[in-house]
């Protein structure tokens, strides 16, 4: 098993024809990923790489049945976009899309409250189960199937951890990225509680970087009801105060949200953290045999 | 973004927020002719740059007649202010703002900015006015009020009449609180703010409700809705190093070390500074190319990383997943031709692509040192820097 996403997941691209979804659409048809068709307005009707491309997600919907959608959007249309697939129906909702307005994020995420979807993203890399469903930008060949979890708020530092995983043998169940902005779909709490659920998923690592509070909430949850054990690793150490490092979420404000504050938060809750990003794997398997 | 506070109490004005009368002014003549227009008997002149705490740091003056009016302009223009969060090289003074004096009653503290934890927007205030907000949430965190608006209803009457009862202020003044408080609030979600700070929030001799200094911070990613905003972004107030990479759309900070990053994504960019730094020495800056970047763009990066005279040694660290390995190669392969490399690179590709980007590389006849992890290319990268 998994979490949100598996072998029978059907899946639409939102964004379809344009380059990045053409790009990755074929790099997620090539992974297996049952993609089904995709979304642009205007274009309804037509075939893209082989499959229907419609108007609205509702018509797609319909057509194909797709329980999960996968937006390139650009961000000006991306909070219209999410709130199309929710109205729709999709279940989950991956959003790769980066530099949408933090205030667009805010209304989305009420309006989704009130729908059953779950969000992940924006600007993040997407969610892969292995060897069964990749839905976003991550190099497929890279994961192995497995029994260990992967959350993080980064892309690039996420294949890092998950190639030093599968480089020790060690495979993964279902890795997320919750994305990098400040408001995002899903929250590490959320995905723990997931995985905490999920019988195939043995351990978890937990990749953090400096901004907000979203670590030190995780610690709070693991400490409370977490059963499995937790591997982590906070970027940002030499991180600047108050300068935006990449990441709109990334940025130590007011003091808060430094990576010592959260290695400490989780070391409390016996989270062990990683002291280098090159060695979450090794940090990984001391916890987990 | 930051903008200067003259251009955040001119758009603290179109809401409706009341603020002392005064204009921006670029030389001493300016400053007297402001002075004048305004109208004495008391003025303040204030340095405009982006950086808190200019008043513990004399960039803040009074004077009580024309004359001092150009003698504080001319001793702060020019001057290099240093406070708490310009660093030790402080800012140089190029603007300042003249002001009517206020007659100050009470100073209070009023601030928004997005609970990411509650998804909400926070409005923030306290009787502690003047102080630092930080120390007031540190030392005594039961002074500070706060009522969560939810963003799809918007800042309501009785959250104005809390925030205004609970800073203690009288029936009289909380109508103009409340305006206030409100307008404040249209203009963070009509401009997508990201922090709006109001330190002190003046209650003035006469009940009016002023905002004596401003400072308006703005979503980099709402700014292609807001021409309007962009168009006060202030390039002096920004590293030229800074500023030459957001033209290529590249995240660049400068930092003080002495190795230079050129990474792909934020959090392996940050952790390429971290791994640097556990290894014993500095990085230099934080760049991120992104996740689909051009050979033009990685020349760029390569460009700006080799124009830091503080840079020993470059470290490129590249997991390519949308990027491809071999542009990463000829962008830096281009940018050596333009410019000559004097200092040593460590490499280290993966992912797409990666072996055609070593060939390329190697065949370049550079003198590169290669690295197949990340461990690797930082013990590399520390050792060269150390030569």
């Amino acid at each position: 098993m998994s979490i949100l996403v598996d072998r029978n997941t059907t899946v639409i691209c939102q964004g379809f024809t344009g380059e990045y979804g053409t790009f990755h659409s074929e790099r997620c048809l090539e992974y297996g990923t049952r993609l089904v068709g995709g979304v642009t307005p205007g274009k309804g009707g037509s075939t893209h790489l082989g499959l229907p491309v419609f108007n609205t997600v509702e018509e797609a919907v319909e057509e194909t049945a797709a329980d999960a959608s996968m937006i390139f959007v650009p961000p000006p249309f991306a909070a219209d976009a999410i709130i199309e697939a929710a109205s729709a129906g999709i279940r989950v909702i991956v959003t790769i899309t980066e530099g949408i307005p933090v205030l667009d994020m805010l209304r989305v995420k009420h309006y989704l409250s009130t729908l059953d979807c779950r969000l992940i993203g924006p600007n993040c890399p997407g969610i892969i189960t292995p060897g069964e469903c990749k839905i976003g930008i991550m190099p497929g060949d890279i994961h192995k199937r497995g029994p260990v979890g992967v959350i993080s708020r980064s892309g690039t530092l996420t294949y890092e951890a998950v190639e030093q995983l599968t480089r020790l043998g060690i495979g993964q169940s279902t890795c997320i990225g919750l994305g990098g902005d400040p408001i995002t779909g899903t929250s590490f709490v959320e995905a723990l509680e997931m995985f905490n659920e999920d019988p195939d998923t043995e351990a978890v690592v937990m990749i953090g970087e400096i901004g907000g509070s979203a670590e030190e909430e995780a610690a709070e949850y693991i400490r409370r009801e977490f059963k499995k054990p937790v591997a982590a690793f906070i970027s940002g150490m030499t991180a600047p105060k108050g300068k935006r490092m990449g990441h709109a979420g990334a940025i130590i404000s007011g003091g808060k949200g430094t990576a010592e504050e959260k290695v400490a938060a989780l070391e409390a809750v016996g989270v062990k953290v990683a002291k280098s990003p090159a060695e979450i794997g090794k940090t990984l398997a001391s916890v987990y045999h | 973004m930051n903008i200067h506070e003259y251009q955040a109490k001119e758009l603290l004005r179109q809401y409706n927020v009341r603020v002392p009368r005064g204009r921006a002014a670029f030389s001493v003549e300016d400053a007297l002719r402001a002075a004048e227009e305004l109208g004495g008997p008391v003025w303040v002149i204030k340095a405009q740059i982006h950086a808190g705490g200019r008043g513990k740091a004399g960039g803040v003056r009074v004077a009580n007649s024309l004359e001092e009016v150009g003698d504080h302009a001319s001793s702060l223009l020019g001057m290099r202010l240093v406070t708490h969060q310009t660093g030790p090289q402080g800012k140089e003074v190029k603007k300042l703002l003249i002001e009517e004096g206020v007659h100050i009653a009470r100073e209070l503290y009023l601030g928004i900015t997005i609970d990411r934890r509650r998804s909400m927007i926070a409005m923030m205030a306290s009787a502690e006015g003047g102080m630092e907000i930080e120390q007031v949430a540190r030392e005594k965190p039961e002074a500070i009020h706060s009522v969560f608006i939810d963003p799809t209803i918007g800042f309501l009457p009785f959250q104005g009449r809390n925030l205004g009862y609970k800073l203690g202020l009288t029936q009289g003044q909380l109508r103009e609180g409340s305006k206030f408080f409100s307008g404040l609030y249209r203009l963070f979600v009509e401009k997508d703010c990201s922090l709006a700070e109001i330190n002190p929030l003046v209650v003035t001799k006469g009940d009016e409700i002023i905002a004596l200094d401003a400072k308006l911070n703005f979503d980099d990613n709402g700014l292609f809705r807001h021409k309007e905003i962009e168009e006060l972004r202030d390039f002096d107030e920004e590293d030229p190093k800074e500023v030459e990479a957001s033209k290529y759309d590249l995240s660049y900070i400068k930092l003080d070390g002495s190795i230079g990053c050129m990474v792909n994504g934020a959090g392996l960019a940050m952790a390429t500074m971290d791994i640097i730094k556990l290894h014993g020495a500095e990085p230099a800056n934080f760049l991120d190319v992104g996740g689909g970047a051009s050979v033009e763009q990685v020349k760029a990066a390569f460009k700006i990383l080799m124009s830091d005279e503080n840079v020993r040694a470059i470290l490129v660290n590249i997991f390519g997943g949308i990027m491809r390995c071999d542009y990463v190669a000829s962008g830096i392969v281009e940018a050596a031709k333009d410019v000559k490399l004097k200092v040593p690179l460590v490499v280290r590709l993966q992912g797409t692509n990666a072996e055609l980007g070593n060939e390329i590389l190697l065949n370049s006849g550079m003198n590169i040192v290669p690295a197949s992890s990340m461990e690797e290319a930082a013990v590399k990268a520390v050792e060269e820097a150390s030569r």
